[in-house]
């Protein structure tokens, strides 16, 4: 596939907007909203931020769109339609998510129910955005329970880096447990992305050119796909780069996702840096960026067999 | 319940694109506006089309076989396109079973398109919406038309006929006594979208002549030398044949 980047800043950046919501709402769960003066502070300030990425992420999503003046329409299927149900998810999201953090604004009481039907809406989101990739069957690299476990893992390593790195400015005392967190997530998430691409390196395609076209002969070369200028069929499912431009951005995320934040985690914990832990949350968000966009590019589209070969 | 559809004759199909060049351009001076042709003289021109034919070598030199194979959308009983659209804009019709697009709902995410292992669907540029083959809907709906008229256009275009339409639901209709006589197929089976465009394979002509097929063996003349007797003329024996 080739991958649009309005695709990847929607995902990575609500997946980081829910990632920072759940921490904050796990930090008022344990009881830290009372705990100190300023602490309804900081909850106010991290939820502003998680909107702002949630808000990025659905202005983003409007440029994937060819009439995103009738994007009020893609509500309407949700019975069938993960897209539909992203759709519906990610609004749903951010109302609770300002609602949750209106409610810090006014110092109220009843934030914590709320925050359970924000974080339960955040979760809802992780899985209708995974969702809209795995349930494509026919796209092995995707159709997949790594794809959703990745979703939430990258989501909740990425929301976690940005606490640490907020609780090391704003809310110093719970930079330990964020740490801790944003570790382990990071830690998790490169477990389970690396199996994914394990898997994947295994997978052996379904369709092939004799399926395609319904001959049963070893050799088969296509020698002419109709046409000689582009398509959509060949600009959209190719993305055009070489197997090794692929794997150095493999390795690019590999390092840029997983490695280096977490070593600047961990620095950035060792020497009470804030501005280690700010560096920890840039790098990983760019590595996810890579990320996203290797996970795009790598689904081979079963119709590529169709155009092969320009004449 | 019918179910229309094209059946594609490998056997006979010379590619000559034909098909393309008919289906294009009834499709775009349809009333759902042109099909977009970016750069049509340019350097790298592209466009938007419903059906192509591509060309692909079977075999190994000498002993090949070039196939013609034309794709459009198949128009699946079990369309995987149609429940990811989030607007409700790709559908299947229920009278007839042909999968279209309203053009007036699609918000053009082209997620439908992935959702197609064919790659049948194709995104206007100009209009950005999803377009695909609509089976000529304007057409085979339109009573005004002469009945031998209501076929899609590339079926009409086909000079050597391996374009059949018609319902394959009907078990006596010429598609369906076609793909049952002529072992017509389904691409891409392993994903169960039961396509209801069907192809119908090569077949290998050839014959083996031997020598008694040139000259009897059983011929009378070499036997007693003798020829045969006259026919019989008269009244009431006017067919000499006998």
């Amino acid at each position: 596939m080739n991958p649009a980047f309005s695709v990847i800043f929607l995902t990575t950046l609500i997946g980081a907007g829910q990632g920072l919501f759940l921490a904050l709402f796990g930090a008022e769960v344990a009881g830290y909203a009372d705990s100190a003066p300023g602490a309804r502070g900081f909850l106010l300030m991290g939820g502003g931020v998680a909107l702002l990425l949630a808000a990025g992420g659905l202005v983003a999503s409007f440029f994937h769109l060819g009439r995103p003046e009738r994007a009020w329409r893609s509500a309407s299927m949700w019975r069938t339609s993960w897209l539909s149900r992203e759709v519906i998810a990610l609004p749903v999201f951010m109302g609770l998510l300002f609602l949750w953090t209106a409610g810090h604004a006014a110092a109220a009481d009843w934030t914590l129910p709320l925050g359970v039907l924000a974080a339960l809406a955040a979760l809802a989101l992780f899985l209708c955005t995974a969702m809209v990739y795995a349930s494509i069957r026919f796209l092995q690299e995707w159709a997949s329970t790594f794809t959703l476990v990745n979703y939430t893992l990258l989501g909740l390593a990425s929301g976690c880096t940005l606490a640490t790195a907020l609780a090391a400015w704003g809310a110093p005392s719970l930079v330990w447990a964020y740490g801790a967190c944003a570790l382990a997530c990071t830690l998790a998430a490169l477990v389970s992305r690396s199996l994914s691409l394990a898997r994947n390196a295994r997978l052996k395609p379904r369709s092939t050119v004799q399926t395609a076209i319904g001959i049963r002969h070893p050799q088969i070369a296509q020698r002419s796909m109709g046409f000689m200028g582009g398509s959509f069929n060949t600009r959209e499912f190719f993305h055009g780069r070489t197997p090794g431009a692929l794997r150095q951005v493999k390795w690019a995320f590999l390092l840029g996702a997983f490695v280096l934040p977490l070593c600047l985690l961990a620095l950035g914990l060792a020497s009470a840096s804030a501005g280690l832990l700010a560096l920890a949350f840039v790098v990983q968000y760019l590595g996810l960026l890579a990320e996203r966009w290797f996970f795009l590019a790598q689904a081979n589209h079963p119709q590529n067999l169709y155009y092969q070969a320009v004449s | 319940m019918t179910q229309l559809a094209l059946v594609i004759d490998l056997n006979v199909c010379v590619g000559c694109h034909a098909c393309v060049t008919s289906c294009k351009q009834w499709n775009t001076s349809g009333s759902a506006g042109p099909l977009v042709d970016d750069l049509p003289y340019g350097k790298d021109p592209s466009g938007t089309f419903f059906n192509r034919v591509q060309t692909f070598e079977v075999g190994e030199y000498p002993h090949t076989q070039t196939v013609h194979f034309p794709k459009s959308c198949l128009h699946c009983e079990d369309p995987p396109c149609v429940p990811v659209c989030p607007t409700g804009a790709s559908y299947k019709r229920k009278v007839d079973g042909i999968v279209l697009v309203d053009y007036d709902k699609c918000i053009g995410c082209k997620y439908c398109s992935w959702a197609c292992p064919y790659g049948a669907r194709e995104f206007d540029e100009d209009r950005k919406v999803m377009t695909k083959c609509t089976l000529c809907v304007d057409r085979v709906s339109d009573a005004a038309l002469p009945a031998a008229e209501r076929k899609p256009a590339c079926v009409l275009a086909c000079p050597s006929n391996a374009r059949l339409f018609g319902d394959v639901h009907d078990p006596e209709s010429g598609v369906s006594v076609a793909i049952r006589e002529r072992g017509g197929y389904a691409l891409m089976p392993e994903w169960n979208t039961r396509p209801a465009n069907h192809y119908l394979p090569r077949r290998r002509t050839g014959m083996t002549i031997h020598a008694e097929d040139l000259e009897r063996v059983d011929n009378p003349l070499k036997i007693d030398g003798k020829q045969p007797e006259l026919p019989q003329q008269g009244a009431g024996r006017e067919d000499y044949a006998t």
